[in-house]
């Protein structure tokens, strides 16, 4: 056993210093949810809302000159066909993944975003510096557990922030949500939410949870959260990386400013 | 002409043999006498009101798959006596497709939860479209262990489980510390997605195969674009088939010392955990840098890749560093007793079990059964690289781990050579889809044997994909590692199978 503790004392600090100072936050290369650049856009093309698989560019009914499309980042899965099927530079690929909001309307693409972000209810401020979450998959693929798990290794080490996952609801504040919500865990995910104490409550991590994603629909899938459970943080990707699942969970405390608003990354 | 494009255009005409239902027993018996091996079934709806189902199997010492198709004329015979692992296609058929198997030996549900009401079967083409399954009851078909004095008790675990972990329930039947029985209760996760692709063009299904199993996104876009690739008859530029063989290892590196770390976690050897994890991020990381995803999404399509990678200078001195910092690490894990004192002879699966019940992957090499995809049925650019496939003999969960081990290795010392033989040129070909094609697509995905079989209708779009992932076959298999063992050793087990609830449930 000394062995490890010795091989875990010669590796250093192996924990990235963001999110408290500024430097590497490991996301080098992602690709992230594409800009909309409506200046860009060809008279006639429809070239992006046809290929988007999950509806979430589509064309504007009334032609005022103005935008022609509506873009939904609670629907992009990020698979970034929209950016290949553009002829011009209205859509482009993009790092950004800082996407967690606290409002549905400010995923919606809009050409006025307004610059104050409000600030979270009062009552979850009092566990800034100590939050519970218990997790439930209600369909996903696997692969925002995969980003989840992946908080707790020592390059995120998400405990040092003060927050943690618990196995009770009874013990939690935050019940955070992946998947499309299938027809059987519907009653488990309520239940579930049923369990928790008041003051609680429910952020949506992944596409899916948003908006239903890719599997939206069909006999055995739901549509996300929406209609299930009151949702406080929204935070779409596919799946997002951790640093944005972090980025929303201290957003939410009122430790990080919200960085997302009408749709895109406002300074 | 190279060996693998050779094979890709055989495999675009597999031999299909059909059969009556009444000939299957026989051809089963046969297949298996002369060492071959069934990999799966699945039914399709040719047109409304009439089924066909279609059998997989492998023959020895041959690189295409033989099809067997068999048009129902009532119920058919199961064929689970015969071939064990064919039990759970035959309860999927019966749920998703509502045809009868005479004389199944587990007849309740399997896909559907057992309260759920549906109008029709799910992939009846009279199907509402959009109506969701309703639970109307609770009840469950469990086994009635009771014991004389009621002294056998039953402990329900999930389907919302501790940490972050996928939901799934597992029931465990138990006196004390010992398990007498053990069931689990999936799909629970169960999203339809194979119906998702009905009616897509074939580019659009990449989007949904990459997100059948997050964590073998790259496997499954794979096997779906060799299955359309084999229906289109399309050859994949060599550029592409390389970058495609790079791509899968790298998919195999992350997914492996995640699995090593993970089951650190169970054993609770701390530092051994976060070291684990610590090299499945700086994986991840890699992947992000060459692809822009961390899970190695967005990048393959029909006919090649979506766009060149660049690996460039780069990529060999990282994989070189990781190649060091691995072997450290797994020489410290083999020497800790405490850690092997948990995993050696725990979970033993035996050699005739797993084939039997259709174990795939790490787990059935782990028990003796020496099948890789790549070798014996080479994809991509496989049959121009050379590959070693580790086998152990002992079944438990040590020889699991010593076969993921080697394989990271393998993975690492594979890759330097896919850089250095990396050709040039485009990497991604037209193709044409024939009203009517249809094609069989594999890839040995970090889990096991994953396969697409995709059918086009006549307007050109995709009118049936079953998807045969490495997570259902594992799943079959692992409860007989439970029963008669004891409460202590189960999560170290489970993590030794290294299971997706998700791949499995789709």
């Amino acid at each position: 056993m000394p062995q490890w503790t010795l091989l875990g004392l010669l590796q250093g600090k192996r924990t990235a210093p963001w999110p408290l100072s500024e430097g590497d936050d490991g996301q080098a290369g992602f690709l992230g949810m594409p800009r909309y650049q409506p200046g860009e856009c060809l008279e006639d093309c429809r070239a992006c809302a046809e290929v988007c698989p999950t509806k979430a560019i589509t064309m504007r009914a009334e032609d005022n000159g103005g935008p022609r499309l509506d873009v939904d980042y609670g629907r992009c899965i990020v698979c970034q066909l929209c950016t290949e099927a553009c002829p011009t530079d209205a859509m482009t690929t993009s790092p950004d993944w800082a996407f967690g909001v606290r409002r549905r309307e400010d995923l919606k693409w809009t050409d006025h975003p307004s610059t104050s972000s409000e600030a979270g209810p009062s009552a979850c401020r009092s566990f800034r510096r100590s939050l519970h979450i218990r997790h439930v998959d209600a369909g996903s693929c696997n692969g925002c557990e995969s980003e989840l798990q992946a908080l707790n290794n020592p390059f995120y080490n998400l405990h040092r922030l003060g927050i943690f996952f618990t196995a009770s609801p009874r013990f939690a504040d935050l019940l955070l949500v992946t998947g499309p919500v299938t027809y059987a865990m519907h009653g488990p995910l309520r239940a579930t939410y049923e369990g928790m104490a008041e003051q609680r409550w429910v952020m949506a991590v992944g596409t899916c949870a948003v908006s239903g994603g890719i599997a939206e629909g069909g006999y055995a899938s739901g549509h996300g959260l929406e209609g299930v459970l009151p949702v406080d943080v929204y935070l779409p990707g596919c799946p997002p990386n951790p640093a944005a699942v972090i980025q929303a969970l201290l957003m939410f405390l009122d430790r990080m400013p919200q960085r997302v608003n009408g749709g895109q990354i406002v300074e | 002409m190279s060996m693998s494009q050779h094979i890709a255009e055989r495999a675009s005409e597999s031999q299909i043999v059909s059969l009556h239902p009444s000939e299957l027993k026989d051809a089963a018996t046969r297949l298996l006498k002369s060492d071959g091996r069934m990999q799966m079934a699945y039914a399709w709806y040719p047109e409304p009101g009439r089924i066909e189902l279609r059998y997989v199997a492998s023959i020895a010492g041959q690189p295409e798959f033989a099809i067997w198709r068999c048009e129902p004329d009532g119920p058919v015979p199961s064929l689970a006596g015969i071939c064990p692992l064919l039990s759970w296609y035959e309860r999927e058929i019966m749920d998703l497709f509502g045809v009868e198997f005479l004389d199944h030996p587990q007849r309740h549900r399997l896909v559907l939860h057992d309260g759920a009401v549906a109008p029709c079967p799910p992939f009846d083409p009279a199907y509402p479209p959009d109506a969701l399954l309703q639970i109307r009851s609770a009840k469950q078909s469990i086994p009635d262990i009771g014991g004389a004095n009621g002294d056998v008790q039953l402990l329900p675990f999930g389907p919302v489980r501790g940490d972050v972990l996928e939901s799934g329930e597992f029931l465990f039947f138990y006196i004390g510390e010992a398990i007498l029985h053990y069931q689990p209760r999936l799909f629970f996760k169960h999203r339809g997605m194979e119906k998702r692709f009905e009616g897509l063009p074939a580019e659009r299904g990449i989007v949904l195969a990459e997100r059948v199993s997050g964590v073998g996104s790259l496997a499954h876009a794979l096997a779906y674009c060799q299955a359309v690739e084999a229906a289109a008859n399309c050859t994949v530029p060599p550029r592409a088939r390389f970058l495609r063989v790079l791509l899968a290892e790298l998919e195999r590196l992350y997914n492996h010392l995640h699995y090593l770390g993970h089951l650190c976690h169970t054993t609770t050897l701390k530092v051994g955990e976060a070291e684990g994890k610590l090299l499945e991020e700086r994986a991840k990381q890699l992947n992000c840098r060459l692809t822009g995803s961390r899970l190695l999404r967005s990048i393959l399509t029909v006919g090649g890749l979506r766009r060149d990678l660049s690996p460039g200078e780069w990529l060999g001195p990282e994989l070189e560093a990781l190649r060091q910092a691995f072997a450290a690490y797994a020489r410290h894990l083999e020497n800790t007793n405490s850690h092997l004192d948990r995993l050696i002879t725990t979970g033993k699966l035996d050699r005739r079990v797993a084939f039997d019940q259709g174990a795939t992957g790490p787990v059935e090499r782990g028990s003796g059964v020496d099948r890789d995809l790549r070798r014996d049925h080479p994809y991509a650019a496989y049959s121009e690289l050379p590959l070693e496939v580790a086998v152990r003999e002992e079944g438990d969960a040590q020889a699991r781990v010593q076969v993921r081990m080697a394989e990271i290795e393998a993975s690492i010392a594979l890759m330097p050579r896919v850089l250095l033989e990396l050709p040039d040129g485009p990497v991604r070909s037209d193709y044409e889809i024939e009203p009517g094609a249809e094609g069989l697509g594999w890839s040995e995905s970090p889990r096991g044997t994953l396969f697409y079989a995709v059918h086009f209708g006549e307007d050109g779009k995709l009118k049936r994909v079953k998807i045969k992932s490495p997570s259902f076959s594992n799943w079959r298999v692992f409860p007989f590692t439970v029963h008669d063992t004891n409460m202590m050793d189960y999560a170290i087990n489970e993590a030794s199978f290294g299971l997706t609830i998700a791949g499995c449930d789709r």
